[in-house]
């Protein structure tokens, strides 16, 4: 399988890293020229391939956007029609309560089957994933299998948290924003919010 | 390269021993003290991080610094970091320059994004805006370093042309503080501004591939080696027990108020005893403690510099003189044993 991670900067280098080492071919964008990043790829996530977002995404059978919000609308939304889109992406400025972005998301790559996770996590405690539990929110039960699938191989234990509305849970204000815990502990507090 | 030590504050209000917070008039007049105690215990920089908010209050980082350079002899002195997408990088260089004549050629200046993001409301700038406000007063401040009239076109503020900015004084150091944007590291190396890692949760060795992207875009943009610092945060006490204890209900309430917007995990008793364990980046415990972390993290990053990043909201002002005569005259001198 073959993985797609726009964005270059803090998060992304280093889900490239994590699926690198669970052993996917991983193409790497950040905007405009790849030129940009290859130094970036070289030192950061070595094995990726910088590439422009485009085919990156063509050859890919899951994306992962991990660019800043405010640079989501300048994405062209047509090439993730088919794709299984994994939305890792809070707002920016940062919001105190759950606004539904990655219903927004969704709205706007429509055609695309999106799954919200890893937007509760900050960068730095990513790696190594260490089997810390992630919720993983999504309408296609089968892309949230996809990614429950992907996530599980670079080291996280997905739990499935509902539909991409349900996905609100994982937001900033929400209890389970930067929860860091095992699969037990986390579905006690989707339990308790739901 | 020759090893430099500091400290650096961001002006948490601290507190009395009745734990009464303290005013922000006595809490910048306490950093004063802080400063000089600093340069009488040898230690080589002293930095104030801009902030806005009425627990960090020092948003005239520049002013207290020149307090400091009246009452010192030696050590350095600036930001850390001053926000500069929010700043207009003329007022800045500006500044600088005059706390560098103040100080007989003491200051640096560490630029930022900022990971407050207080001070964008506050002069009426967009966070939309955010890289591209750091990208192009970078540029510009990078100009200004080069001294002599400028001529300057942007989006950001008015042009400049044939434009004297004074005062001109003596080159002083700039870094880019950078807290896990790779194209901060690029764009340091682009520039020939030194690299002052931020390194404040998670484990300090995975910002070693940061100093080799460092190293080499240096190279690759034909300039010189350059320094890479570390500023990480900490607390010396006499014993390890002593430290953790003093730090943790104060670190507990700090990262829990700011993991709700950041997506900090809220720290438990075990994640805490990890990130002051040898893998986490809290520097916080005996003298012997801290000084070993540092020479591991200095040696793993490549890293000449270290700035402590003492003091957090709530501790008192003599827990926070504690710290910094224990660091400059016990962990600062084992650490130079241990990388000799």
């Amino acid at each position: 399988m073959k993985i797609a991670v726009l964005g270059a900067g803090h998060v992304g280098p280093v889900l490239a890293r994590l699926a690198l080492a669970a052993g996917y071919e991983v193409g790497i964008a950040g905007s405009g020229d790849p030129a940009r990043i290859e130094m970036i790829t070289e030192f950061l996530a070595p094995g990726a391939v910088a590439l422009p977002a485009a085919d990156a995404v063509a050859n890919a059978d899951l994306v992962v956007l991990a660019i800043p919000w405010h640079r989501f609308p300048a994405l062209e939304p047509g090439m993730f029609a088919g794709k299984v889109v994994v939305d890792s992406m809070n707002h920016w400025p940062p919001a105190e309560a759950p606004l539904g972005t990655s219903e927004e998301v969704a709205r706007r790559l429509a055609g695309a089957d999106v799954v919200k996770t890893l937007n509760h996590v900050a960068y730095q405690d990513m790696e190594p994933a260490g089997g810390r539990a992630v919720g993983v929110a999504g309408d296609s039960p089968d892309a949230v299998r996809a990614v429950a699938e992907f996530l599980e191989r670079i080291g996280f234990d997905p739990v499935p948290v509902g539909s991409l509305a349900a996905g609100r849970l994982l937001e900033p204000g929400s209890p389970l924003f930067g929860v860091a815990a095992r699969r037990q502990e986390f579905e006690n507090l989707v339990k308790e919010q739901s | 390269m020759t090893t430099t030590f500091g400290l650096d504050t961001f002006g948490d209000v601290t507190q009395d021993a009745s734990g009464t917070p303290l005013t922000h008039a006595q809490t910048i007049r306490n950093v004063v003290e802080q400063g000089v105690l600093a340069d009488q215990v040898g230690l080589g920089f002293f930095g104030i991080g801009e902030h806005h908010t009425p627990d960090m209050p020092l948003s005239a980082a520049d002013v207290v610094l020149a307090a400091i350079a009246a009452r010192t002899s030696s050590i350095h002195l600036g930001s850390a970091v001053t926000v500069l997408s929010s700043d207009d990088p003329v007022r800045v260089y500006q500044r600088f320059s005059t706390l560098n004549a103040v100080s007989g050629g003491r200051a640096e200046v560490i630029l930022g994004r900022g990971s407050s993001v207080d001070s964008f409301p506050l002069f009426g700038y967009d966070l939309a805006d955010y890289e591209d406000l750091f990208e192009e007063k970078t540029h510009l401040f990078a100009e200004l370093l080069k001294g002599g009239p400028i001529t300057w076109q942007g989006k950001t503020r008015a042009a400049l042309h044939e434009q004297d900015v004074v005062p001109y004084t003596e080159p002083f150091p700039t870094w880019i503080g950078v807290g896990g944007s790779p194209q901060s590291v690029v764009r340091a190396a682009s520039y020939g501004f030194s690299l002052m890692l931020a390194i404040i949760g998670g484990h300090p060795g995975r910002f070693a591939p940061f100093s080799e992207l460092y190293q080499h875009a240096l190279e690759k943009f034909g300039r010189d080696p350059l320094p890479i610092g570390i500023h990480s945060p900490g607390h010396v006490a006499p014993t390890d027990e002593e430290a953790r204890e003093e730090f943790w209900p104060h670190y507990l309430d700090m990262i829990g108020r700011l993991g709700k917007t950041r997506g900090f995990a809220t720290p438990t008793p075990e994640s805490y005893a990890h990130e002051v364990g040898p893998h986490g980046a809290l520097f916080v415990g005996s003298p012997e403690t801290v000084a070993e972390k540092m020479a591991r993290t200095m040696k793993k990053l490549d890293a000449s510099r270290f700035d402590l990043k003492y003091g957090i909201g709530g501790l008192s002002h003599e827990s926070l003189m504690r710290t910094i005569e224990l660091y400059g005259t016990k962990v600062v001198p084992l650490v130079q044993d241990m990388l000799a």
